[in-house]
């Protein structure tokens, strides 16, 4: 376990950037305590003080997952965003889309968002952002990456696939293995 | 019919004994030349030329032969070397090799010479020589040739130090025995640390890069060259720090560790100033995204477009119930206007931030 270089801080925040935007300072600095990012085995974990200060008296080998994991990674150094990172994203997320009930599971399987799936999408999203899924309920589902902005989102035929799919809560399930 | 395969059998093993015996003798045009110190068989028997040619297995085939011969004849001299028992008379046989005759070069390079010490240097300038110094000692006292240091040396007997006259100017109260023994402590323990700093010297001398790659030859690759020229840009004042890089030549982050290890922050380091550095990096990345973003003022814009549009085309309904045709207004909800005013809009913006 080790904190983050400055390259590798720089990717993280860029990449949280594209969900949530300036609201990173929200999750630096909290006012119910310090909490930091950590890199284990090539995963980047996101854990209070006290949780830090315990799991560095655990062995290196024998630490599975230190606080929450937020993206792993890959060999060529670039970050990405999992699915365990969904409760830090949803409420500080300033694009939001909302997914009709019955195409729910459609994304839940890990399919893409069609527009005859779409249930509502925030004002002035621009194409390539962020997004965070949820259910017509208000429930965060997954994020993504719009693939059309709100205004194409209007115009596009039915089948189009308005918001790429990128990590889901369906992926609890089925990447149970690969997930800390 | 069996009595036909038994014979054949036999005739095949007899065949096989026979080629194991002629494999021990190898024929050769000229006679190799042997360097049994070393184990080493020279042949100067011109190969065949179908060994030579090209690659292939009949190629393949005739270089083992060639191996094979070779090594037999090798390892029929060695046969015929004097050999013994080892470890008694159930050990192992070992033949005993002769001197090596063949000249191998050496396989690391020579050693540097040191650099001289303090002493050798302040010796060199004052024109000191080594003055050869006997190894006995004559010693008054015992009346006998002693050795000059170690056993039984001259003068180091400890019971003949039995008198410490305090000098001139010290304490009265002072143990002079305790002083003589603390001197020669603090003697020795200088002696030693010069000793290391000399050695440190030494090796710190050998490590680094020598002057004389430094001049550039027509023979020195692209590494050395390139290991040069970072060795003279760090050659400055100020350790390269400010020096200008030349146009094509990339950027060198500094390490500094010096290029050995990466080293990382300590994990429970200070949590408030990594929070300070995350903050003041979030700042630095906020600030450069850039003021006025083409696409979402576009589309802001048509927007506000479709919404006066949707505006208009309330009003004018339920303006024609009341005042009929006449007062058709001219076309503010086509696509035409509204590119056109867009466009009328795009182009201040855009002069604004390109001026």
């Amino acid at each position: 376990m080790r904190p983050l270089t400055e390259a590798e801080t720089r990717a993280v925040f860029e990449k949280l950037g594209k969900y949530i935007g300036e609201n990173i300072q929200l999750l630096v600095d909290r006012p119910d305590g310090t909490y930091c990012f950590r890199l284990h085995r090539d995963r980047v974990y996101y854990l209070s003080e006290k949780l830090l200060k315990l799991a560095a008296s655990v062995p290196r080998d024998s630490l599975i997952a230190p606080g929450t994991c937020f993206g792993k990674f890959t060999k060529s150094q670039k970050f990405r965003l999992s699915v365990t990172a969904l409760d830090f994203l949803a409420p500080y997320a300033k694009y939001k889309v909302w997914v009709k009930p019955g195409s729910e599971q459609s994304f839940l399987y890990g399919n893409h968002v069609l527009k005859s799936g779409l249930g509502r999408i925030t004002e002035n999203t621009a194409q390539y952002q962020g997004v965070v899924v949820y259910s017509m309920a208000d429930i965060p589902l997954g994020f993504g990456v719009a693939a059309k902005s709100t205004q194409e989102c209007r115009k596009v035929d039915p089948l189009a696939i308005v918001v790429f799919h990128q990590a889901d809560v369906g992926e609890y399930v089925r990447n149970e293995d690969t997930l800390t | 019919m069996a009595a036909v395969r038994v014979e054949a059998v036999l005739a095949a093993a007899e065949e096989q004994e026979a080629e194991k015996r002629r494999s021990i003798t190898v024929e050769k045009e000229l006679e190799l030349e042997f360097d049994l110190g070393n184990l080493l068989a020279l042949d100067r028997n011109p190969p065949p030329a179908a060994a030579l040619r090209g690659a292939g297995p009949r190629r393949e085939a005739l270089l083992q032969a060639l191996a094979r011969d070779n090594t037999q004849l090798l390892m029929s001299r060695l046969w015929e070397l004097p050999a013994e028992r080892a470890g008694g008379a159930g050990g192992p046989l070992v033949a005993r090799l002769p001197e090596p005759t063949f000249r191998l070069p050496r396989e690391k390079p020579p050693p540097r010479p040191r650099p001289p010490t303090r002493w050798e240097q302040f010796a060199r300038l004052k024109g000191i020589r080594r003055r050869k110094k006997t190894s006995l000692v004559w010693d008054e006292q015992a009346k006998e040739w002693r050795r000059r240091w170690g056993y039984r040396r001259a003068g180091g007997d400890p019971a003949r130090a039995w008198l410490a006259e305090v000098p001139a100017g010290a304490d009265p109260e002072e143990d002079q025995f305790a002083r003589l023994r603390r001197e020669k402590r603090e003697r020795v323990a200088r002696n030693e640390l010069n000793r290391l700093r000399n050695l440190a010297r030494a090796h710190r001398a050998g490590s680094a890069v020598p002057a004389a790659p430094l001049h550039p030859t027509g023979h020195q690759d692209r590494e050395e060259l390139r290991r040069v020229a970072r060795v003279a840009r760090v050659s400055t004042a100020s350790l390269g720090r400010f020096q200008p890089r030349l146009p094509k030549e990339p950027a060198e982050p500094p390490s500094r560790s010096g290029g050995k290890k990466r080293r990382f922050e300590p994990l429970l380091g200070n949590l408030a100033a990594e929070r300070s550095r995350q903050l003041e990096l979030l700042r630095d990345m906020g600030s450069k995204k850039p003021v006025l973003d083409i696409t979402r003022a576009v589309n802001k814009q048509m927007r506000q477009e479709e919404a006066e549009a949707a505006a208009h085309k309330g009003k004018k309904q339920s303006q024609r119930g009341k005042r009929g045709r006449r007062q058709q207004r001219p076309g503010r909800s086509g696509k035409k206007s509204g590119a056109r005013r867009q466009q009328k809009q795009q182009k201040p913006a855009g002069g604004g931030t390109g001026g």
